[in-house]
Formats: structure tokens, sequence, C-alpha cells
């Protein structure tokens, strides 16, 4: 990372830095809206803190002076977490999430808190209470969601990196629609300790970056076990920077069927354009059937919210966040749940407490979670001859504020990247060239439980390979 | 369901719910034609063993920090209104 680099070396002062980003965010974040909160004078403090690091001779760490954004569903000690919700009014969490004092100890400066669709439910950031993120590369479109407020902080030049949660795509397809790259790693590579829980089976925290080896060292950095997560996996992060060049000569890659039939044809070529750009060097290409991952959408969207009833019964108005009095305390709770929670919160809690209810659980969640099943072993058996997939990651490039007003057409956004939540294995959305009005195209690089190093040596090749005419240009020209 | 998930909805609110949830139920109906009976249920993406720590004292957050982010707290604790002996 060259920020890095030269804020170690001396060269670069992490202050300036800092004011060059703080500049960037003057200059356009009235119109993109991707902050809740731009902590200007803690991030001063901070970058401060590694520049004197440096003239005192101690190293501040392998992200030193690079500027982050942290979607706002992360703990900040001190700072207001909002997870774009009113329930959240006001709270200050008491500590820091396991990525955040990583980040930190690595010299990181946290600039600010990005919106999200509410409790991260969503695929445009349009159901923030806060009000829409719009896309840098188009004012009048969607960023995706739910980390849109990341994906669009680190498009606009707001900061390097971000970081954001990905429980069915929330990562990858903003990443997609902003032309950037965003990366869902292995379900408990990173620690989830001080995310605020959607749907824990599905949930993982993962980077946003302008580069693949930028992403790369965010992930090392955030990743490895922790002891504060019961589902962290008990290793070290694996060590993916040194091995990025190491290309894709013999690797079996296969493009998945189903997940090129119904996606717009601008966004299928580009796909196909990238299993040649892989197959050119080197990889051996081929079409491989899992035709679970259809019924993936259906299964997503019943145990998702059904973890989602059970995870935001806690914010009840006693312990934290916002309160409207009541005679008693179930009205208390009554009052404070139906003020709080906007309308796709509302929604989902009540869609997961009938899957989840007596005389429909059989039928609904329990079927469900036999489809998730069905999709790990399909997704086992392609990696049997496979050692890595590809698809797109969204079906379309960014779409128009308020054009996905049906749900269902909502929630079809994420059809190509919620398979990976429900397998719990690896995959990350590339920028690949533009699509229709000259908007970003994100390829979709699936790995099995582990295979981040593969699958982020199929990303560098996939990167160095795009088509030169890159979205980020025509969008800014 | 808004009954069991402690929240009460305008009759606008209910009629746009009602359609919202209509529509994501009627696709739920896709995984009717899957044969599942010998598929066992997945709950989980990792195999969960339970993880145990040392019994030893550790940093735990600080009350005082922690009960003034309550929305209202008395005698070290988190203050509600009465939970028994209100008429409904």
């Amino acid at each position: 990372m060259e920020i890095a680099a030269r804020v170690r070396s001396g060269e670069w002062s992490a202050v300036d830095v800092l004011e060059g980003h703080l500049e960037a965010i003057s200059a356009r974040e009235g119109e993109i809206h991707a902050f809740n909160l731009v902590m200007v004078d803690e991030a001063r403090e901070a970058a401060a803190a590694v520049d004197s690091a440096v003239a005192s001779g101690r190293d501040p760490g392998p992200l030193a002076g690079v500027p982050v954004a942290l979607k706002d569903n992360m703990c900040t000690r001190g700072v207001p977490t909002t997870c774009s919700s009113r329930i959240l009014d006001g709270w200050r969490p008491p500590y820091d999430a396991t990525v955040v004092t990583r980040a930190v100890e690595a010299g990181a400066v946290v600039i600010g808190k990005t919106n999200l669709d509410e409790f991260a439910m969503g695929s445009s950031t349009e159901h923030s209470a806060f009000g829409p993120t719009l896309n840098p590369h188009d004012t009048t479109r969607v960023p995706g969601g739910s980390s849109g407020g990341s994906a669009a902080a680190v498009a606009a030049g707001f900061s390097s990196v971000a970081l954001g949660s990905d429980t069915g795509g929330s990562i990858r397809q903003p990443a997609a629609l902003c032309g950037v790259v965003g990366v869902k790693p292995t379900y408990g590579l990173v620690s989830r300790y001080g995310l605020v829980a959607f749907a824990s089976s599905l949930d993982q925290i993962g980077p946003f970056a302008g580069s693949v080896a930028d992403a790369a060292l965010m992930l090392e950095v955030i990743g490895g076990h922790d002891p504060m997560d019961s589902t962290s996996i008990p290793r070290p992060a694996p060590d993916i920077s040194a091995h990025l060049d190491r290309g894709v000569e013999g690797m079996r890659i296969g493009l998945i069927t189903e997940l090129l039939e119904g996606v717009d044809p601008d966004v299928a070529a580009r796909v196909h354009e990238a299993a040649e750009t892989l197959s050119a060097a080197g990889a051996v290409i081929d079409e491989v059937s899992v035709p679970a991952t259809l019924y993936g959408l259906t299964a997503y969207y019943l145990i998702a919210p059904a973890e989602a009833s059970s995870n935001l019964a806690r914010f009840d108005g006693v312990r934290y966040g916002l309160r409207v009095d009541g005679p008693d305390t179930a009205e208390m709770m009554i009052r404070t749940r139906s003020a709080g929670f906007g309308d796709e919160v509302k929604a989902r809690i009540m869609l997961g407490t009938f899957a989840l209810s007596a005389g429909y659980y059989e039928a609904f969640y329990g079927k469900a979670q036999k489809v998730r099943t069905l999709v790990r072993r399909e997704f086992g058996a392609a990696y049997a001859d496979h050692d890595l997939l590809l698809s797109p990651t969204s079906p379309s490039v960014a779409f128009p504020l308020g054009a996905k007003a049906d749900p269902m057409s909502m929630y079809m956004c994420d059809v190509c990247t919620l398979p990976s939540n429900l397998s719990g294995e690896a995959a990350m959305s590339v920028p690949f060239g533009s699509g229709a009005h000259g908007l970003p195209v994100g390829v979709q690089v699936l790995a099995p439980a582990m295979g981040e190093v593969e699958m982020f040596r199929a990303a560098a090749v996939l990167e160095a390979g795009a088509p030169s005419e890159s979205a980020t240009e025509e969008g800014r020209s | 369901m808004a009954v069991l998930a402690r929240l009460r909805l305008s009759p606008e609110e209910v009629t746009h719910f009602t359609g919202h949830l209509g529509a994501i139920l009627e696709h739920a109906a896709d995984v009717e034609a899957l044969d599942l009976a010998d598929v066992p249920p997945t709950s989980h993406p990792v195999h969960l063993e339970n993880v145990m720590r040392p019994d030893t004292v550790g940093p735990t957050l600080d009350r005082s920090e922690v009960l003034a982010e309550a929305p209202a707290a008395e005698q070290d604790r988190f203050r509600v209104p009465p939970i028994l002996g209100v008429e409904p």
C-alpha cells in the first residue's frame, strides 16, 4: 500500500494524507452522503500520533497513516454507532470491535462511520434512517448495499480502504456497483466481536479497497483468531500478499451456469471476457452447474430474517439507545420498537418471527436449513474438480434510486452473492470494465473455505487484465 | 406476528406489510417442489464446538460507562417501568 510505505519511510506525513482525504470529503460528501459521521478531530489526533511514532523511530505498522472508513454497524468506543437506525439514537458503545482495534494497532486512521441500509438489511442503502447514499459514478443511482456508504467512500476517494459486513452480498454487491474491490472472507476468518449482529450464521466482516493488493493487506490485518468470537477459526490470517503475483497457471476455474442466466447481457459479456482473461493466463475454464444457487435465494430470505428476529430482540429500550416510555415495561418495549425500527427491519423481523413460529417452523425455517445443506453439497461437488468458481457479482449495473420498490426485485440483487454466505465460503468482487451507461461491472471469484490465497491470485490476474477503458475514468470524465 | 415481535402496526402498515410479506412467502413456495426428506438441516457453516476459556479474571466493561448509555438507571441497575400490577 503506497500510503503506508511512504508514511513508514517518513516521506509523507499521515496528517497530510488525512487532510487530502478530508478535502475530498468536503468537496463531494454533501452530494454523496457516504458517512453518518466524519470523525475529523479523532482522525487528526490519530494521524498526528502516527507521525510522531515515525519521528521517534517506532514503526506504526502495515497500515501506517492509511485512512479507513468503518460501516456504522461496527462498535467504536465512545463514538456513536447507529446501524443507520433511530433505535440506536445517541448510543456510544463502551468498547471497540476487534477489527477496529486491529486496524488501529496496525497504524490505520479511522476517518468516519459509513451509511448502510438499516441494520444491514437491504441492497441499495436506500433503507437508512438518515437518507440514502448515492453512487459516486452517477448520483441518480444507488451505490448498492447494504455497505453502500463504505463502497461509495472508497470509490469517491474519501478513504483508501473501508470495512463492511456481508450477510448476503452486502460487501460484494456495492463493491461491484461502485467499481471497487470487495471481499467476503471465509466465515470465521474475521472476528465478529463488536459487529452488531444481523444474521449470526451468515455475517462476515471484510474489506473494500481500490486495488486487490490493498484489500489483501487489509484482510491480513483484521483476520485471524479472536478468543472474543466463539465462531472464530483458531488459525492465524493467511499470508495473501506474498502470493498475489503467482498467477493462475493450471488452476481449474468453473463458470457457474445458473448465475449467468437471467443477468443483464452487458454483465454476462464482462464475465465471459473475465473467463477468457483467466484462460489466457493459463487457467483451465469450463462451465459447472450449481442448481441449488437458485433455491438459495428462498432459503436465505427465511434464514436471515429468522436469525434477525432473534438478534434484534435485544433492542427493547432497556439497556441502550431509544426508549419511548409507557405505563409498564411491555408497553414501553412495544412503543420503543414500533418507533425505532424502519419498515424493512419491521418486515424482516415479522417474517423471521413467522418462519420460527410453532406450526410453521418445519415448513419454512426447517426446509430452508435443508436447502442450505444442498447449497453446501453442490458447492462441495463443484470444488471437487475446480479450484475456484466465477460468476457475476450483481445481475445488473447500478440502478436508479427507487427502481426496486417491489421487495422480491430488491432481494434478487443478491442472487449471485448469497450462496457463499449460506455455504460459509469465500468470495470477492473485482471491477472488470463497464456495462450499460458506462457504469462499473464486478466479476465474482468464489473459493472454498480458507481458499483466500487462490481467490486473490485470480483476482490479481483479473485486475491486471481488466478492460483499459475503466468505468472509473469514464464516470469521472 | 407483530404482537409476538413486540411491534404495533397502524392500519396502513398492516396493509403495506401484508402485501410485502405475502410476496416473499409466495416465493418461498418454490422450495416445496424439492425432495428434502433425506437431507439433514444446516444451522451453521462451520463445525461448532463448545469453546471454553481459562477460568481466570479478565477485563470487563466499566459499569458506570455501560449504565451511562441506558435510557434510565438507578442504584447501579437498569431502570424500567413497572413489570407487574399495572391495569391492562
